[in-house]
C-alpha cells in the first residue's frame, strides 16, 4: 500500500490541476486579454503573455460609458437585494423550521417549484407589472424582482441551518426574556452565521451576474447594473474585446473579494458553532 | 418565592394524552421532584409550568396568578435543561447575564449578581470562557447559575444531571440540594431516576401514563406505597411481587403463595378480612427477607428454603436471587451470609412489613 501512495498523491494533484485549469483557464484569458494592445489581440500565433501591457482598455472602459456609474447601480441593487432577501428568508425560515402550521410541507415544495420557473417565462408579464406600479427605471423596480426570485433559495438554506439549531438554546432564551422575535435575532441567527453568509454569497452572486430583468426593466445609464452596461461596449459593426474584457475583470472583483471574505467567515463560523459536548 | 398549582391540567399532542387531568400542588419553598419512567408526563409537566407548552384544558398558577396564558418569560421562572442549552456564541458570564440585560438591570446590578452567583457555584474563574471549552460538569453549573442570577419565583429542572458521569452526578445532586435549602426558591425537579428523587426530594409526586400515581415523602413512598406501581418504582433491588391468596386457618389469617404459605401477623387481620379467601398480589423489599444465620428476633414461622440462583457480593450487603417453586424472590441479607450459588439457603421474611395489593386495581391493602 505504502508504495503506491505517491501514485495515488500524483494523481490526486493531477486531478486539482485538471479541474483547476479548466475552471481558471476563461478568468485567465480574460485577465490576459483585457492587458493587450488592439493588434496583440488579432496577432497570430497567439500570445499568451501580454508583450506590451497596457491599460487602455481601462482607461476606456470609464471614458466610454459611466462604468462608475453601473457598479454603484450593481452595487446598491446587489447589497439592498441580498440584506432583504437574508431578512424576510429568515423569518420565513424561522417559521418553516419551528412553527408547526397547516400546509407548512407543502409550502416549502411549492416554494421549491417557483423556484424552478425559469425567468423568461415570467419576463413579459414582470415587465408589464413594474410599468403599472410606475417602478420601470428605478433601483425598486429591480430590487423587488431579484429579492422574490432569490427567496426560495435563500429559505431553503435558512431553513435546513435553523432546523440544526437545538430548541432548547430558543427556550432557554424564551424563559430568559425573549420574545419569539427576539431568539430569532440573539439566538438563531448568530448560531446559524455560516448558513446566512452561505444565503447571502448565493443571492449576492446570483443578483450580480442576473441580464435579462435588468436588460428588461432599465433604459437609461442612471440605473443600468453592470451586466447590462458591459453589453453596451459592443458596436454595431466592431466587438472591442480588449475593453469587454477590462470591464469583466473589473466586475468580476467584488465577487471575488466577496467569496474570499466568506469563505474565511462560514469555516470560523462552523467550527464556533459546537453546541454540546 | 411562590408555590405553583396545577389545577385539573391536560395537555394532549395529536393522539397522545401526555398529562392527564393532573391537579397538584408544589408547595412554596420546597423542592418537589416529578419522577416516572419515560414518557409519564413528568417533562411536559414542567414544560406546563414554564409555558413553553400550551395546557389543552385546566388552569396553572404561580403564586395567585393564573398563568396558562402568560408568556414563558413574563412567569418569573428559571429553568435548567437536560442538555445545559448554554448559547454556545457568548461568554459564560454573558450566559449568565442574557437574562438579566433582557430585562434591563442596571450594570453593576447585573455584574454583582454574576459574581456571587459565581463564587456560589466555584465558576468565577471560567467567566470569560465559552460553553465549548468547558467540562460537563462546569456547564451544569453555568445553566444552575444562569438559573440563580434571575432570582426567580419558582426553579424547574429538567433533568439536570442525566449527562454527568455517575460521580460526578451524585457530587452535584448534593449541591443542589444543599442550594436550594440555601435559596429556600421553589423548586420542580424531573427526573427518571428513582434514587435522584429519594434523595433530593422533599416531596415525590411519581406519575406514570401523565397521571400522577401518589404524592408524599420519601419516605412515606418507600414506606407505604399507594399501589403497585409505585411500590415496584421506588427501591432498589425492586420490590417482590408474589402472587398468593388468603385464607383463614388455625383462627389466624394465612398467605399461601403455593411453594410457601406464612401468617399473617395478628395486628394486620383487622385490615385484610375482607380478602380472605380471594386472590392479592403480596409484595415485600428484598431487605425485608433475610438470611435466617443472621435475622435477629425473626419469627420462624415466616422461614422459607429456597435455591440460590445468583449471588451478588455488594460488600455491604449480598443480594440473593432465589427461587421457589414458581416465584424469583429476590432478598438483600447480610454480607457475611453463607449463602452460595447453587445450593439451598434459609431466609425469614419479615412480613410485619408485608404489603398486599388489589389483583385489579393494584390499590395497595396493606
Amino acid at each position: 500500500m505504502a508504495g503506491r501512495a505517491p501514485v495515488l498523491r500524483v494523481g490526486h494533484w493531477l486531478l486539482v490541476g485538471v479541474v483547476l485549469v479548466w475552471s481558471l483557464a476563461p478568468y485567465l484569458w480574460t485577465l490576459a486579454t483585457s492587458f493587450k494592445t488592439e493588434r496583440e489581440l488579432y496577432q497570430f500565433p497567439v500570445t499568451y503573455w501580454p508583450h506590451a501591457p497596457t491599460i487602455v482598455n481601462y482607461v476606456a472602459v470609464f471614458t466610454q460609458n459611466p462604468f462608475g456609474r453601473f457598479l454603484l447601480n450593481s452595487a446598491l441593487v446587489t447589497v439592498i437585494s441580498t440584506v432583504a432577501c437574508l431578512f424576510i428568508a429568515a423569518l420565513a425560515a424561522y417559521a418553516f423550521a419551528r412553527l408547526r402550521f397547516r400546509g407548512r410541507e407543502a409550502l416549502l415544495v411549492g416554494l421549491l417549484i417557483v423556484a424552478m420557473i425559469p425567468l423568461i417565462t415570467v419576463i413579459v408579464p414582470l415587465y408589464i407589472l413594474v410599468r403599472n406600479l410606475g417602478l420601470l427605471n428605478s433601483y425598486a423596480g429591480l430590487v423587488a424582482p431579484y429579492v422574490t426570485y432569490a427567496l426560495p433559495v435563500a429559505i431553503f438554506i435558512l431553513t435546513a441551518f435553523f432546523r440544526e439549531i437545538p430548541q432548547e438554546l430558543e427556550e432557554a432564551a424564551l424563559i430568559d426574556g425573549c420574545t419569539r422575535l427576539n431568539t430569532l435575532w440573539r439566538i438563531i441567527a448568530p448560531l446559524a452565521a455560516p448558513g446566512l453568509i452561505t444565503a447571502g454569497i448565493i443571492v449576492f452572486v446570483y443578483t450580480w451576474n442576473e441580464f435579462l430583468v435588468a436588460l428588461t426593466l432599465t433604459s437609461t445609464n442612471e440605473v443600468r447594473t453592470i451586466t447590462v452596461g458591459i453589453a453596451l461596449y459592443r458596436g454595431e459593426f466592431t466587438f472591442p474585446w480588449g475593453v469587454i474584457s477590462a470591464a469583466v475583470t473589473l466586475a468580476t472583483i467584488p465577487i471575488m473579494v466577496l467569496i474570499l471574505l466568506g469563505q474565511r467567515l462560514v469555516i470560523r463560523g462552523l467550527t464556533a458553532g459546537a453546541v454540546k459536548g | 418565592m411562590a408555590r405553583v398549582y396545577l389545577e385539573g391540567v391536560t395537555k394532549k399532542f395529536a393522539n397522545v394524552t401526555a398529562v392527564n387531568d393532573v391537579t397538584l400542588e408544589i408547595p412554596d419553598r420546597q423542592f418537589t421532584v416529578l419522577v416516572g419512567p419515560s414518557g409519564c408526563g413528568k417533562t411536559t409537566a414542567l414544560r406546563l409550568i414554564a409555558g413553553l407548552e400550551e395546557a389543552t384544558s385546566g388552569s396553572i398558577y404561580i403564586g395567585e396568578r393564573r398563568v396558562n396564558d402568560v408568556a414563558p418569560k413574563d412567569r418569573d421562572i428559571a429553568m435548567v435543561f437536560q442538555n445545559y442549552a448554554l448559547y454556545p456564541h457568548m461568554s459564560v458570564y454573558d450566559n449568565m447575564a442574557f437574562g438579566l440585560r433582557l430585562r434591563r438591570y442596571p450594570r453593576a446590578e447585573i455584574d454583582r449578581r454574576v459574581k456571587e452567583a459565581a463564587a456560589l457555584l466555584g465558576i468565577g474563574g471560567l467567566l470569560d470562557r465559552k460553553p465549548k471549552q468547558l467540562s460537563g460538569g462546569q456547564r451544569q453549573r453555568v445553566a444552575l447559575g444562569r438559573a440563580i442570577v434571575r432570582e426567580p419565583q419558582v426553579f424547574l429542572m429538567d433533568e439536570p444531571l442525566s449527562n454527568l458521569d455517575a460521580k460526578l452526578r451524585v457530587q452535584t445532586r448534593a449541591e443542589i440540594k444543599k442550594l436550594q435549602a440555601r435559596l429556600q426558591t421553589t423548586t420542580v425537579y424531573v427526573t427518571h431516576d428513582q434514587v435522584e428523587a429519594m434523595t433530593m426530594g422533599d416531596r415525590i409526586v411519581v406519575m406514570r401514563d401523565g397521571v400522577v400515581q401518589q404524592v408524599d415523602s420519601p419516605l412515606n413512598l418507600y414506606e407505604k406505597p399507594a399501589n403497585l406501581f409505585v411500590a415496584g418504582f421506588i427501591g432498589s433491588p425492586a420490590m417482590n411481587f408474589i402472587e398468593a391468596r388468603l385464607a383463614r386457618r388455625n383462627g389466624g389469617v394465612v398467605l399461601d403463595a403455593g411453594s410457601f404459605a406464612m401468617e399473617v401477623p395478628a395486628d394486620l387481620v383487622p385490615h385484610v378480612q375482607e380478602w380472605v379467601g380471594r386472590q392479592v398480589i403480596f409484595g415485600i423489599r428484598p431487605e425485608d427477607i433475610q438470611d435466617r444465620a443472621y435475622a435477629r428476633d425473626a419469627n420462624h414461622a415466616w422461614a422459607l428454603r429456597a435455591m440460590v440462583e445468583v449471588h451478588e457480593p455488594l460488600g455491604s450487603d449480598v443480594i440473593l436471587y432465589l427461587s421457589s417453586g414458581d416465584h424469583s424472590i429476590v432478598a438483600r441479607v447480610d454480607a457475611h451470609s453463607q449463602a452460595r450459588m447453587g445450593q439451598e439457603a434459609e431466609v425469614v421474611f419479615n412480613l410485619r412489613k408485608m404489603h398486599l395489593f388489589d389483583p385489579q386495581t393494584h390499590a395497595a391493602i396493606v
